[in-house]
């Protein structure tokens, strides 16, 4: 950036550990937050926000909640799809059975039953390590595509299969149009953007870090495995839990169980391989380059006046969309995060290098 | 050494007839020695002599097949790592073993994990209790680190720290957890002169104004016969020699085990 830390002197350890110590960071945030919600909500068209903003919103969530147990915890996942599936479902029988219930309180009740099946799948995580454990979570996918798609109970006896949610309404505000579901879901992401940072700061935090970094040595220093891995896995599967359920109440309206499958969960790994492991940040970046790159490349020949068939174009997309996968863990292994911090670092001192 | 700030005291921790194997390999035969509260006591041997298994069954890494450890009047027959921390025994490692992805700070903090108490929903909305034990513990890692004289690479990354320096985080990764005793293994392999005479001053300064125990494993003879009150010499799994640097030294079975001897 522009600016520097230069003369702002912390005078005592909570103005050293706030959030954004530096005093222009906090101003640039601020304006980012009242653009987002003034701004944008006036400018956007219906298809941008429908298309890329909604989703980009839930997305960056669960980004962020596969990103505390994957990159803050070191214990790989490829079944987190299925603790959306689970918070999903959960919320839909929450709104069916008892639907005199606020929606905030069916989130958190979501969140939580998918924090319990995810700690429960993250069980092997405490004898199992790496690839293996990467197997072992995609058992908690296919377990829990085959439990949606067969126990009838969890989908009401619908006979496709697939189930459909009423608008959600909040204390008589119905979260409806485009814009109303946006201001909502960004409320609900900074809140949990929030959370993941001051869990990230505090000793849990450090406690997942240590964990990941030398195993060994955070038990001689006095960490439990059990409950550094477990609360990993815990409070990501929460997250995640809530992405879920907001993603079949507020995105799709009616889903069935193929709309949590691994496919998504794989999508959610790239997400924070790209966006940059261990870092909340690198989890926006990464939600933003997966929702948003397949559009940009759909819509280009199109914008450039190539003449291509649809079919043409989709497997164009496809193919680019690999290729810049592999592009960038080539280039940039740390992700897009580790590239903004370098180029901040570079900046801190441009034009005058020495 | 004379006017050391804490004098040397009872046993704090003892080591009766420990013996450990990895299938076949017999790493420590029936061996016992004593700590006394406030020495620095020194455990040195040849390659392979099983030092380090020594200190990872006194952390609870290893679990002996035989023996007991007596730790401030307990007894143990294994330790296991969480509880010895708690118990009061902290270590440092012979090949780093430092958090890589955290900061300085960060990972001195972790050494305080142990003691702090804030539940996951306070810590995520760091409300008062929370935010509070941060403040507090952050001060205590504040003195360290200004015992250690790392000020300036508080926020710096671990990893790009150079190798005297990172030695030096994890004795104060260590000395966060306020423990009784300290094991430190090889705290000067792979040092130049001056990071040595660094570091012993550093152990030096913590046993005197801490008062810490501490239990080291050394190569270099002339640090451990300037810094130890007490060595013992393993060999083979065994102990053949135990006592003052001065008698050690003149012991011929040491002599022996270091040089060779013909047959």
């Amino acid at each position: 950036m522009f600016y520097r830390e230069n003369g702002q002197f912390k005078s005592s350890y909570a103005a050293d550990q706030q959030l954004l110590p530096i005093l222009q960071d906090r101003v640039f945030m601020v304006a980012l937050v009242a653009f987002a919600f003034v701004v944008v909500p006036l400018v956007v068209s219906d298809y941008v926000f429908l298309s890329l903003l909604i989703p980009f919103l839930i997305l960056a969530l669960a980004a962020i909640g596969l990103n505390l147990v994957v990159g803050y915890c070191g214990q790989i996942s490829i079944g987190h799809a299925a603790f959306m599936a689970v918070g999903a479902y959960a919320a839909y029988n929450l709104v069916l059975r008892i639907p005199q219930l606020n929606f905030l309180i069916v989130l958190v009740l979501a969140g939580l039953v998918a924090a319990a099946v995810g700690m429960l799948f993250g069980i092997p995580s405490l004898r199992i390590k790496g690839l293996y454990l990467a197997v072992a979570t995609l058992g908690a996918q296919f377990f829990m595509d085959w439990l949606f798609a067969r126990v009838k109970w969890f989908t009401n006896y619908a006979h496709s299969g697939s189930v459909q949610t009423a608008p959600v309404e909040l204390f008589g505000w119905s979260i409806d149009s485009p814009q109303e579901k946006y201001v909502f879901l960004l409320a609900v992401l900074i809140l949990f953007t929030v959370i993941a940072r001051n869990l990230v700061r505090g000793h849990i935090g450090r406690a997942w870090m240590a964990m990941r970094d030398m195993d060994v040595a955070a038990e001689v220093i006095g960490i439990r495995p059990v409950y550094a891995k477990l609360s990993a896995f815990a409070v990501s599967s929460f997250f995640v839990g809530v992405a879920g359920a907001l993603w079949g109440f507020v995105h799709l309206g009616s889903w069935e169980p193929a709309a949590f499958n691994l496919t998504l969960s794989l999508n959610l790994l790239f997400m924070i391989i790209i966006g940059g492991m261990g870092s909340i940040l690198g989890s926006f970046f990464g939600a933003a380059f997966i929702v948003v790159l397949p559009i940009v490349l759909n819509q280009l020949p199109q914008f450039l006046g190539i003449p291509m068939s649809t079919a043409m174009i989709s497997h164009l997309e496809f193919m680019i969309f690999g290729a810049l996968i592999v592009f960038f863990l080539i280039v940039e292994p740390h992700g897009l995060a580790r590239l903004w911090a370098i180029g901040k670092e570079k900046l801190r001192l441009w034009p005058f290098p020495h | 050494m004379s006017q050391r700030g804490n004098p040397i005291g009872e046993v704090i921790l003892s080591v009766e007839g420990v013996s450990l194997a990895f299938g076949g390999v017999r790493a420590l035969t029936d061996v016992s020695f004593e700590v006394r509260e406030h020495e620095v006591r020194a455990i040195i041997g040849p390659n392979g002599a099983g030092k380090s298994s020594m200190l990872n069954v006194i952390n609870g890494v290893y679990h002996p097949q035989q023996g007991t450890i007596r730790f401030l009047g307990q007894t143990y027959h294994d330790m296991d790592p969480h509880e010895t921390a708690l118990a009061g025994i902290a270590r440092t490692f012979q090949n780093l073993a430092l958090f890589k992805g955290m900061s300085v700070l960060e990972n001195i903090l972790t050494g305080r994990n142990l003691r702090m108490r804030a539940n996951l929903l306070l810590q995520a909305l760091r409300a008062g209790p929370a935010l509070r034990e941060e403040i507090e513990h952050r001060e205590r890692v504040e003195h360290i680190i200004d015992f250690l004289e790392i000020q300036p690479w508080r926020k710096t990354p671990v990893g790009r720290l150079p190798y005297g320096l990172q030695k030096r985080v994890d004795l104060a990764r260590a000395l966060a957890m306020e423990p009784r005793v300290l094991l430190l293994d090889e705290p000067m392999a792979g040092m130049n002169l001056e990071e040595k005479q660094d570091m012993c001053r550093f152990i030096l300064d913590v046993n005197d104004h801490f008062g810490t125990t501490i239990v080291l494993i050394e190569h270099d003879m002339g640090v451990v016969m300037d810094i130890s009150d007490r060595v013992v010499v393993l060999d083979y799994g065994k102990k053949i020699g135990d006592g003052t640097p001065h008698e050690v030294r003149a012991s011929q079975a040491v002599i022996d085990a270091y040089l060779g001897v013909s047959h």
